[in-house]
């Protein structure tokens, strides 16, 4: 069929754009095993090091014996502290401003901290060194408790900063405590509270857990003395930030430093930070002059790259007798481990924590939050979520249960009376943000009818009933939660890391016989990046999405962008497509007008081609165009099409759902099943359905896993007891549910194409969920709270306690 | 994750590799689905300095029934237990256990000798084997000897066989017809070891019990036999809850595992009773 025959709707759909369930392209590659990850690259001459890693979680350093390991065939060095004091680079900068060691400068501050650095000919030689390595640790008192860390004698982590009182975020009031952090009014707040006809209090623990990536950390550092440059290869989530990073750190400019991230086996925050490992193999290249590999395996991954969540947060709202919440006050001790290394945008010490008012129309709300030290890893990054935000949505989601529970009220229903109305966007909240545009009553109504919530409740009534007849041993819950994301950082006014502005970039070539390639400042680490953005540019400027490469995560190619995490890709980056793609069709314009003889007004875009008003036989392709700009350039215009755009939100976005889980728990034996999971989540424009749904799918097993038995747990003296697989839990298929995916659709209303985001939203709405879920079925038994993660002995417990087990 | 140096062997025969053990002695560990030991060499809790991998010796594998035994060849993985059907007919609570191991993945490799052998508390095959009565062969330079399963295992990881023995075989009488059987497991997860998990066998004038992962042994009380055979399903449980002893650790307390071992006995005795005849 040639192009002219094409009714309007073909020519739409050959290109493939906005809406369509478009295939990963990316696929072909990943499901042949020809991705190309850091491990998978082999330079020259390379060599291999490992890290020796303490055992304690607290213990001074008293020696450091090399010898042996330096004696070894094919160790080439062993770096301790004491090598990269000289360079300045025994410590390095943390994202949240504060500092933490490369390598163990006297002390040693968690279990699995990097204390020396092997570098050998082989991967095993190395591994064998490690263990010839001698040192010598005096054990210190541990603390793993952070309301232990603020008692006033507490032993002192941070010998490096003690009694220095003003830290990176403001005044410390002990020396294990790094910030404290304040929302909103709390005079008001705390008149509220005082004067409410009912107030819900509870403390809500939100256990410390981990993304653990498929792929783990690495890089392979490559420094050639010929030319003075560096490679840096890595799984890093920021490859500008990196390079600008290492570039200050290390003094080398940056343009000589050129920072890969080549496929990325899963990130979730895990790989937005700067490790010791990063440093020491740039350091170990430098002096070697030879390519160094660094890649750690799972243990290591798990006890030493960034955690996530350890959030304390005791929490009090206050509402009239109706069910109408009049105020929210919370406290959250957070622990952030032995250095304080989050992932947050520089202004947000904890985080988005303050969009903990969730969906509800809150008049007073008051937030404070203190960051502690404890004898634990560094980390507190955002797990597939925006930052400290799933924290925040549990939060709230939980004292809506316990507030409904106070009040003798259905959870639905007293949702449905505080929910942000349509009308009332953009909202203005009680902690500082403005909602940018949501529709929650439509959005709960339809998912209270897909799951027919009424007759969930009655099903529920009756196994309540057969329970205590004594005809069941399972009871049956019902989990709710109405969870808003804030996503998208953001607006350069208020959010940066390290002073880098956090906008993002879209770079446009379009060739001579109209294909192209754009290149962003993001990068992918699975969530199909090369399939949606060339899907939102072919909508844009014309071109099939098959027929456009987007390209990431090559700083020397790529223009500067502040990479992917916090769900920001799409709000920032795509955002940025979408502006360099309109740069180009208002030069396409120009052209097709020029072609067509008339006046630039004239034209206007249909699809994939410029026509004339009113004469739609008269018409330019864009691929006709693209060739054009190559060869018949307008007077006075340069030739060629390209664009680039630097795009600098104006707010954040919020997408938003509704979600609801049924469980059977098995009192006797804690064994909980998700019979039913509905998610309905608003991410605004949809740009991939296919690629939506499984992003839901994937964020709600990650929810499944943090609400269920997933958790990163010490024991008193601060040994790590889940740092392998078999205990730290990853669902497999057979322990992941069905889920029933919906949509409302409500776009943004500052995006240029009214996307939200979507990868995070299925898991901040789902832990909640899930753990609603658990509480609901035994609040008849007067269950009010129970921390996570409802693992079987820990729903046993629950039974065991309301005396469920005669 | 690195495992220390060490000099690897493929034997094609019993006598081959009982011969490099007499040789090498505490520096050897035989090597058969490698799902345990092979993590272990990776940390370095084990550094055997040769290994002796038995995937070559031809006479460690197959299965065969005669009317009234069966003998299993130590190298049979899992997956060929699940997939025998006559095996499945003459036992058919092997089958229901092995498909409760791990996942298909560790099963196509894991064999029933390394299970059976390592004297790993956490495997369900020597609680199996105790509950089904069997044997276990065992050959080394000095011949062949019978163990059975229920004198096997002295402690976690401690077993009778001799640092020079190789388990080659495992020989089990065919269950009396009439029997009903269930192997009842509770884990956290696919490729978990139990939290409790329980083997019965009962019918009339029968009854056999074992527990796994509820001590350093697999749990097996011939009270409880005796009890469960007279249909006395009370005793039996209080009798095998005497003989536990769990430990806490990440899959809960020993208060909970002492109270779901009840539970999931129960259970697996009743849904063995629905199946005897």
């Amino acid at each position: 069929m040639t192009e002219a025959a094409q009714t309007r709707e073909e020519r739409a759909t050959a290109l493939k754009g906005l809406g369509t369930a478009r295939k990963r392209v990316e696929d072909v590659r990943f499901t042949q095993g020809k991705g190309n990850y850091v491990d998978d690259i082999k330079l020259d001459g390379m060599l291999f090091g490992d890290f020796v890693r303490s055992p304690y979680a607290h213990a001074k350093v008293l020696s450091i014996n090399t010898e042996a390991a330096t004696a070894l065939p094919g160790v080439v060095a062993v770096l301790t502290a004491a090598d990269l004091e000289p360079l300045g680079l025994h410590w390095m900068p943390t994202l949240a401003g504060d500092k933490q060691m490369v390598l163990a400068d006297g002390k040693v501050l968690f279990q699995g901290q990097e204390v020396a650095f092997v570098i050998a000919e082989d991967r095993y030689i190395a591994a064998d060194a490690v263990e010839l390595v001698e040192v010598e640790y005096e054990e210190q008192p541990v603390i793993v408790d952070p309301f232990k860390a603020l008692e006033p004698d507490a032993p002192v982590l941070r010998e490096d900063i003690r009694d220095q009182l003003e830290g990176a975020h403001g005044p410390r009031k002990h020396n294990n405590h790094i910030f404290t952090w304040e929302q909103g009014d709390k005079a008001a707040t705390e008149a509220v509270l005082a004067g409410a006809d009912v107030v819900a209090e509870e403390m809500v623990y939100y256990h410390r857990t981990h993304p653990c990536p498929l792929e783990t950390c690495g890089c392979v550092a490559s420094m050639d003395k010929v030319n003075g440059k560096l490679t840096l290869y890595g799984t890093f989530q920021a490859p500008h930030a990196v390079r600008t990073v290492a570039s200050l750190i290390s003094g080398i400019a940056e343009h000589n430093i050129r920072v890969i991230s080549p496929d990325i086996g899963g990130g979730f925050g895990n790989k937005v930070g700067v490790y010791p490992g990063y440093i020491c193999s740039v350091v170990a290249s430098i002096v070697t002059g030879k390519p160094v590999k660094w890649v750690e395996d799972r243990i290591e991954n798990l006890t030493s790259t960034a955690f996530a969540r350890d959030y304390w947060m005791k929490g009090k709202i206050a509402a009239t007798k109706d069910g109408k919440i009049t105020g929210l006050w919370c406290h959250t001790t957070a622990d952030h481990g032995a250095f304080d290394a989050c992932a947050d945008p520089t202004k947000f010490p904890a985080g988005f924590m303050n969009i903990c008012t969730g969906s509800y129309d809150i008049p007073t709300a008051y937030l404070s939050v203190d960051g502690v030290y404890t004898n634990k890893a560094p980390g507190g990054v955002a797990y597939r979520c925006s930052f400290r935000v799933t924290e925040a949505a549990y939060f709230i989601e939980r004292m809506i249960e316990v507030l409904a529970i106070k009040l003798g009220m259905d959870a639905a229903e007293l949702r449905r009376i505080n929910f942000i109305r349509a009308d009332q966007f953009p909202y203005q909240s009680a902690l500082g943000w403005e909602y940018d545009s949501g529709n929650y009553h439509a959005a709960w109504e339809k998912a209270m009818k897909a799951v027919d919530y009424e007759g969930l409740r009655a099903e529920q009534a009756k196994r309540l009933e057969d329970f205590k007849a004594g005809k069941t041993r399972k009871l049956m819950g019902i989990g709710l939660t109405h969870f808003t994301e804030i996503v998208g950082a953001g607006p350069v006014k208020n959010c940066d890391i390290l002073g880098l502005g956090m906008f993002d970039s879209c770079e446009i070539r379009i060739h001579p016989t109209g294909s192209a390639i754009a290149r962003l400042g993001t990068i992918s680490q699975g969530q199909g990046h090369a399939t949606t953005f060339a899907q939102i540019l072919a909508s844009e400027i014309g071109i099939p999405a098959d027929d456009i490469t987007v390209e990431e995560g090559d700083t020397d190619t790529a223009p500067y962008g502040l990479g992917t995490y916090g769900s920001r890709s799409t709000p920032v980056a795509g955002a940025a497509t979408a502006m360099a793609g309109r740069k180009i069709r208002a030069k396409a314009q120009m052209i097709a007008a020029y072609l067509l003889e008339v006046h630039d007004d004239d034209v206007e875009f249909d699809v994939d081609r410029f026509v004339v008003k009113g004469a739609p036989e008269r018409f330019k392709t864009m691929k006709e165009i693209a060739f054009a700009s190559y060869n018949q350039a307008i007077p006075g215009v340069e030739p060629g099409l390209e664009a680039v755009s630097y795009y600098d939100p104006p707010n954040m976005t919020y997408p938003f759902g509704a979600y609801v889980c049924v469980v059977d728990v098995d009192v006797d034996t804690g064994v909980t099943d998700i019979r039913q999971f509905y998610a309905l989540d608003d991410c605004g424009t949809r740009i991939n359905p296919m690629i939506i749904e499984g992003q839901v799918h994937g964020g709600l097993t990650e929810a499944l896993a943090i609400a269920m038995g997933q958790e990163m747990a010490y024991d008193e003296i601060g040994n790590v007891k889940t740092a392998t697989l078999m205990d730290f839990f990853w669902p497999s298929p057979f322990e992941t549910p069905n889920y029933q995916t919906d949509w409302t659709t409500t776009p943004s209303p500052h995006h240029p194409i009214g996307a939200k985001g979507v990868g995070e939203s299925p898991n901040v709405g789902g832990v909640p969920c899930f753990s609603n879920a658990v509480h609901d079925a035994f609040r008849p038994f007067g269950l009010t709270q129970t921390n996570m993660p409802h693992d079987h002995w820990r729903v046993w417990k629950v039974a065991h306690d309301l005396g469920l087990h005669g | 994750m690195i495992p220390g140096v060490f000099e690897y062997h493929r034997p094609s025969t019993i006598t081959e590799a009982a011969g490099l053990l007499t040789r090498f002695g505490d520096d050897a560990r035989v090597l058969a689905g490698g799902h345990s030991l092979i993590p272990m060499m990776k940390l370095r809790v084990a550094n055997p300095e040769h290994l002796i991998d038995l995937q070559d010796v031809g006479e460690l594998k197959g299965v065969s029934i005669t009317s009234d035994e069966i003998s299993i060849g130590a190298m049979v993985t899992q997956h060929e237990l699940i997939q025998n059907d006559a095996l499945a007919s003459a036992v058919p609570i092997i089958r229901e256990a092995a498909l409760q191991i791990a996942d298909p993945q560790v099963r196509y490799v894991g064999t029933i000798g390394g299970n059976v052998a390592n004297g790993d508390p956490g495997n369900d095959m020597p609680g199996l084997m105790q509950c089904l009565d069997a044997s276990y062969e065992v050959a080394g330079d000095k011949g062949t000897r019978r163990i059975a399963a229920r004198e096997f295992y002295e402690g976690a990881f401690f077993t009778a066989l001799a640092d020079d023995e190789i388990l080659t075989r495992i020989v089990i009488a065919k269950p009396q017809a009439g029997s009903g059987y269930a192997y009842e497991k509770q884990k956290r997860k696919i490729g978990d070891y139990a939290t409790a998990a329980a083997a019965v066998i009962v019918g009339p004038g029968i009854g056999s019990i074992a527990m796994t992962n509820l001590g350093d042994t697999p749990i097996w009380s011939a009270g409880a036999n005796d009890a469960l055979a007279k249909g006395d399903v009370d005793g039996a449980v209080n009798a095998v809850m005497a003989a536990i002893s769990p430990a806490s650790d990440n899959r809960g307390p020993a208060e909970f595992k002492k109270h779901l071992a009840g539970v999931i006995l129960r259970r697996a005795i009743e849904r063995a009773q629905g199946r005897a005849n």
